[in-house]
């Protein structure tokens, strides 16, 4: 190799040969498809490409050849050298496609890990329940109102037509307190009255909310449940209107088969009264009428008692339990687990019910 | 009220073929609840057959005599059968049941080997075929055919009926009323057993009676009856009605005002004439008056029970229950016998204050028809004379103070416009008509209710009676007209959004009864003055140990919190959203509000006042791993830390905004001193978060280091309408400074010190270090923030960024003197 600077030495022109060049090549695309990786390709390239590999010691022989042969000994170098490169560039493509799926394999991880490093938490189907149904109602256009639980007897009771001696004062099962005139509320109707004297008809409320009776607790039973209370109050309003409005409620929240069926009953705060049962075809037993709950239309008397026209103005309402719903819909057994504040009941339903 | 089949069909011509099925429905759409319908002949099966006694064999040597018999039951050889009872003898008709038969019960009849003798069956009594719950012995037939089906003649051949009656249809328990709306349901006959012709009151009495209150009676009436057989036994078929009625037959007298109490509805009474002193008087008690009632209770007497004296006081609870000493007795010869008519109010309150709700202050208080008396009088005095003897006084008392109810007056439209059905006037007449009422006039329509619906005064319950002949499922299905809402409120969706947002962040929602302990104020530690020991109590609590209402969240989902743990549970986050009762607002007790017209401002504000504050609240419990250890490594304890991140989760779900958060050192029970944050928005406190006082760990046998955490989120404002900000394209410049301070200066405050002394230019300040080490000094640490700096429309030059740092710096140091580090 230390023929560099003699430019007259016969045996380097014969690099130029086309022979020579070939096997240049030859080499070069051997070396190159050899390497098994980027690393030993980028080693081999000086070799086949560098400034002392055949091709381009060869190029400097040009210069020492007749001018007549100049151009096509150039010619046959610059052949050869793109040969090698394309080789070289190939070679490269190919180790670059190859590494990167290595890569892709090598970084393989098991997806099945688990990693609830912050475990969710939860809604109470109560409260995921009573949302839904007030959401059902507001989208026909109801106001989703409140009361308080601590209810003054006389919305409780009075204003609603349950006069101190009617026989249903004494089956409300009643929680009193040591303030007079107070009551925890035996059902959200009190919403109803506190609705009526606060506005003029139209009125569209739901009161959803929860609600005391001085019942011991069992798997059917608690003293603190919940309801929802419906009330229209408007001109022209009838019992057609009511069983719309359940109809299309026990849709919304049953499907499309649900439908409601009237047994004739007694409240105080509604004449004519009902008690209604709704066709549950998911129920898990089979599909059946199922309890849900009373409706009439509003008594005159508790009208009168709120400060609206009866003459004018007619309405209806109707009540359902939440918790009741809950437990045929959603299929539990036993009403211990609303109440007992497990946390697996809750987790158990997640964010929706 | 329950009854046999047969009985109302003595009223009603029922279909034949009626099934169960065919007259639950019916009974159902009239508006009663059905309880049960028991065929009772298929509630004994197999062969239940008359038999003769043939033999009668007594064994001995066992703990109670047996005996061995052999009865004829039909067949070609006669039934050996063991038996226990010996109220029978040898040529007696019993009932048998064969092998293979089956009791009430599910009791299976086999042949047996027993007392060393086969039995092939049993010889029943009335109890064991679920005729009654009388012991006393086996069936004795009078008369029957051995081997012939002994259900007709032991009256297994029926149907019984129990249905559940609501408060407003008082006339509905009796067969009388229960025939009529069953005539309604099958457009059957219907005979009504009042239309008797009856004696009406004569002007000379068969015994003097003065009624001084005629408010509490408007009405008496009373027959005598004199020289009965004493012995006369009740007819067969009238205590089978009353045993299928679940009323025990006791005599001919009493079974006779039983049976007519079911029949027509009036309840009666029988006095013994002879033991009555002197006339009667029906009057109000007096106070502190006392009365031996039939069950034997020696009763003080109020003053607004109504009383019937003799000369030696109160003889009679009216219209709830009789006395010990005018009763009938067994020796009884000449009877009195009362129909009255009473307050319904009056009985209600009698029969609450003195827990005595018999059959016959169920039926007062529900409305009895007044029109009855002389009508039961004279079937009472029938069926005596005829079972009994005896020579009927011709007198006849009947005290009628009773006022005629005016007419309803009833818009015919009404119906139609209630119910949504049309209804034309002549419908309206029509249905009217048959129940009773007597319609005349065009528009209104002046209605006259039947005596035995006192339920119908007003036109709207004449619109329930039309609705309910109309059809209930009759009535068309129309969604009223949408007139606009405006939905939830904003204080219920902050409700769900907090909710939401806790629970997104790991936390369960719970809920919990509002009851508490008394106890549990001190175990939380609240001083004695801490207004949450104030609280309403309950007077009649479901557990005498939980009376009082709850005044925070926690006491409650603590328990709720243990009750978790003690199910294995180790790592929980729990929350609850409800209410809060906080009494003292007003100790002026609600004014009395009548219901004739709408209470007036003033009341109403006034009554509601009174009325305990009950703010919705929030409260966060935390024990155990807020982050588990897994595979990945080890997890993380809930700390003090984290209740207090859970108030800013809370809050920036509701709206709130950090700036306008302010949490600063506090101290309240039940927490612990050092580690408890009292968190305010716009400067005011509205809860508390941090770690438990230990005392109340302890005290509640709760895990060390339990965090918890309460807010009023009714107290906290209303989110503002947020307004939106200007996003700065231009890149941030990223300053860390570690600034040297002592340990009791809030990192909150030296954060707040910061961010005011930086300027606008500051866009974030994080606190990324807490170091101490004796090298800082005695009662010093480090805290170190990375400040955030960008400009809304240019990059900033490092030398405006450091300026910023620098004044932010400065503000800490001259507010709190402190240091930078490495300075």
């Amino acid at each position: 190799m230390s023929y560099r600077n003699d430019p007259y030495d016969p045996k380097q022109a014969a690099l130029l040969s086309p022979e020579s060049l070939s096997e240049a090549v030859q080499s070069a695309e051997d070396a190159f498809g050899a390497a098994s990786d980027l690393d030993a390709l980028g080693a081999l390239k000086p070799a086949h490409l560098g400034d002392r590999s055949p091709v381009s010691l060869a190029r400097r022989e040009i210069g020492s050849l007749p001018p007549a042969a100049k151009s096509d000994a150039g010619k046959r170098v610059n052949e050869a050298r793109q040969a090698i490169q394309a080789a070289f560039d190939s070679r490269s493509a190919a180790l670059e496609v190859e590494q990167a799926a290595r890569v892709l394999v090598e970084e393989r991880v098991d997806v099945t890990l688990p990693w609830d490093r912050r475990p969710r938490g939860a809604r109470h189907p109560i409260t995921t329940l009573m949302e839904h149904m007030g959401d059902l109602f507001a989208g026909m256009g109801y106001d989703v109102v409140e009361g308080p639980e601590l209810e003054l007897e006389w919305a409780n009771f009075d204003a609603l037509n349950i006069g101190p001696d009617n026989p249903v004062r004494g089956s409300m099962d009643t929680f009193y307190v040591d303030l007079p005139g107070l009551v925890m509320r035996t059902h959200t109707s009190p919403g109803q009255v506190r609705t009526m004297l606060t506005r003029q008809p139209p009125i569209y409320v739901v009161c959803p909310g929860r609600v005391y009776r001085s019942d011991e607790l069992d798997a059917t039973h608690s003293p603190v449940f919940h309801q929802i209370e419906g009330l229209v109050v408007d001109e022209g309003i009838t019992m057609a209107h009511l069983r719309g409005t359940l109809d299309h409620f026990a849709k919304a929240m049953f499907g499309p088969d649900a439908r409601t069926r009237w047994r004739p009953h007694y409240f105080p705060f509604t004449e004519p009264s009902a008690e209604f049962d709704v066709w549950f075809a998911q129920h898990r037993d089979g599909p059946r009428w199922v309890e849900w709950g009373g409706c009439g239309m509003v008594n005159p008397r508790v009208l009168v008692a709120c400060g609206i026209d009866p003459d004018k103005y007619s309405g209806f309402a109707f009540g359902m339990g939440v918790d009741r719903t809950l437990m045929f819909r959603n299929g539990v057994g036993d009403m211990r687990d609303l109440v007992e504040g497990d946390a697996r009941f809750t987790v158990n339903f997640g964010m929706e019910v | 009220m329950k009854t046999s089949l047969s009985w109302l069909r003595d009223y009603v011509s029922l279909p034949a073929g009626l099934s169960a099925e065919e007259l639950d429905n019916a009974l159902t759409n009239l508006g009663m609840e059905v309880e049960s319908i028991v065929d009772q002949a298929a509630t004994v099966k197999g062969d239940l057959v008359v038999g003769r006694v043939l033999t009668i064999e007594e064994l001995t040597g066992f703990k109670k005599p047996i005996r061995f018999c052999t009865v004829d039951v039909g067949k070609d050889a006669p039934q050996e059968i063991v038996c226990g009872a010996r109220n029978f003898a040898e040529g007696d008709l019993v009932v048998v049941i064969l092998p293979g038969g089956e009791l009430p019960g599910g009791f299976q009849i086999g042949a047996r080997k027993t007392y060393g003798r086969n039995s092939n069956g049993m010889i029943c009594s009335a109890a064991e075929l679920g005729l009654s719950g009388d012991h006393s012995g086996i069936i004795v037939l009078p008369s029957g055919t051995p081997g012939e089906d002994a259900r007709p003649i032991v009256g297994l051949d029926d149907v019984v009926v129990e249905v559940e009656i609501t408060p407003d249809r008082g006339y509905e328990m009796s067969l009388r009323g229960l025939a009529r709306e069953l005539s309604y349901a099958f457009d059957a006959a219907y005979t009504d057993p009042a239309q008797i012709d009856a004696p009406s009151g004569t002007t000379d009495v068969p015994f003097a009676v003065s009624v001084e209150d005629t408010v509490g009676c408007d009405r008496f009436s009373a027959r005598v009856v004199r020289g009965i057989d004493p012995n006369a036994p009740s007819p067969v078929w009238m205590q089978r009605r009353l045993v299928a009625a679940g009323i025990r037959a006791i005599s001919l007298p009493v079974d006779i005002t039983n049976y007519l109490m079911l029949e027509l509805g009036q309840p009666m009474h029988v006095f013994d004439l002879n033991r009555i002193s002197g006339g009667l008087v029906v009057r109000r008690s007096r106070s502190g008056e006392k009365l031996t009632t039939l069950d034997g209770v020696a009763r003080v007497l109020d003053a607004e029970d109504m009383v019937i004296c003799d000369d030696t006081g109160p003889i009679s609870l009216a219209a709830v229950m009789g006395g010990e000493t005018s009763e009938w007795q067994p020796d009884t010869v000449d009877v009195l016998l009362e129909a009255a008519h009473w307050d319904p109010i009056m009985v209600g309150r009698t029969a609450r204050r003195h827990k005595l709700f018999s059959e016959a202050a169920k039926r007062w208080e529900r409305g009895v028809d007044p029109s009855l008396t002389l009508v039961a009088l004279e079937r009472a005095v029938q069926i005596l004379t005829a079972h009994a003897g005896g020579t009927v006084d011709e007198r006849v008392l009947d005290l009628d103070h009773r006022g005629l109810p005016g007419p309803i007056l009833l818009d015919p439209a009404l119906p139609t416009q209630r119910i949504g059905v049309p209804y034309p006037a002549s419908d309206v007449v029509d249905l009217l008509s048959r129940i009773g009422c007597q319609v005349s006039g065009v528009n209104p329509l002046e209605v006259i209710a039947p005596s035995w619906r006192p339920d119908l005064v007003a036109g709207i319950d004449l619109v329930e009676e039309v609705a309910r002949l109309g059809g209930y499922n009759n009535i068309p299905s129309i969604l009223p007209p949408a007139r606009g809402g405006a939905g939830i409120t904003a204080a219920q969706r902050r409700r769900r959004s907090v909710g939401r947002a806790l629970a997104e962040n790991g936390y369960v929602e719970v809920w919990t009864y509002p009851f508490l302990s008394a106890g549990l104020a001190d175990a939380l530690g609240y001083a004695v003055d801490d207004p949450r020991r104030s609280a309403v109590r309950l007077t009649n609590p479901l557990s005498e140990e939980e009376p009082l209402l709850r005044t925070s969240l926690l006491a409650p989902l603590l328990g709720t919190l243990k009750r978790n743990l003690g199910r294995g549970l180790r790592d929980l986050a729990l929350y609850e959203i409800g209410t809060v009762f906080l009494p003292g607002r007003s100790s002026t007790p609600p004014p009395a509000m009548g219901v004739d017209r709408r209470p007036n401002d003033a009341d109403w504000a006034a009554a509601n006042m009174f009325v305990p504050a009950q703010p919705w609240h929030l409260a966060a419990v935390l024990t155990g791993e807020i982050a588990p250890s897994g595979w990945w490594g080890p997890g993380r304890t809930a700390t003090w830390a984290d209740a207090i991140e859970a108030a800013r989760i809370a809050l920036s779900a509701a709206g709130i905004t950090d700036s306008r958060i302010t949490v600063a050192a506090g101290e309240l029970a039940p927490w612990h001193p050092g580690r408890c944050a009292a968190i305010a928005v716009d400067g005011t406190v509205i809860g508390h978060a941090g770690e438990l006082h230990p005392a109340v760990v302890s005290a509640l046998e709760l895990p060390k280091r339990t965090v918890a955490m309460e807010l009023d989120l009714t107290a906290i404002p209303a989110a503002p309408v947020v307004q939106g900000i200007r996003i700065s394209t231009f890149p941030p410049a990223l300053i860390d400074v570690a600034l040297v301070l002592d340990v009791a200066v809030p990192a909150a405050e030296v954060e707040a010190a910061l961010a005011a002394g930086a300027g606008e230019l500051l866009e974030s300040v994080a606190l990324f270090d807490v170091y101490e080490s004796d090298q800082l000094g005695e009662g010093k640490r480090s805290l170190a923030y990375k400040l955030t700096f960008r400009a809304p429309d240019r990059t900033l030059t490092s030398e405006e960024a450091l300026a910023a740092r620098d004044a932010a710096v400065t503000a800490v140091a001259t507010r709190f003197g402190a240091t930078l580090r490495g300075a």
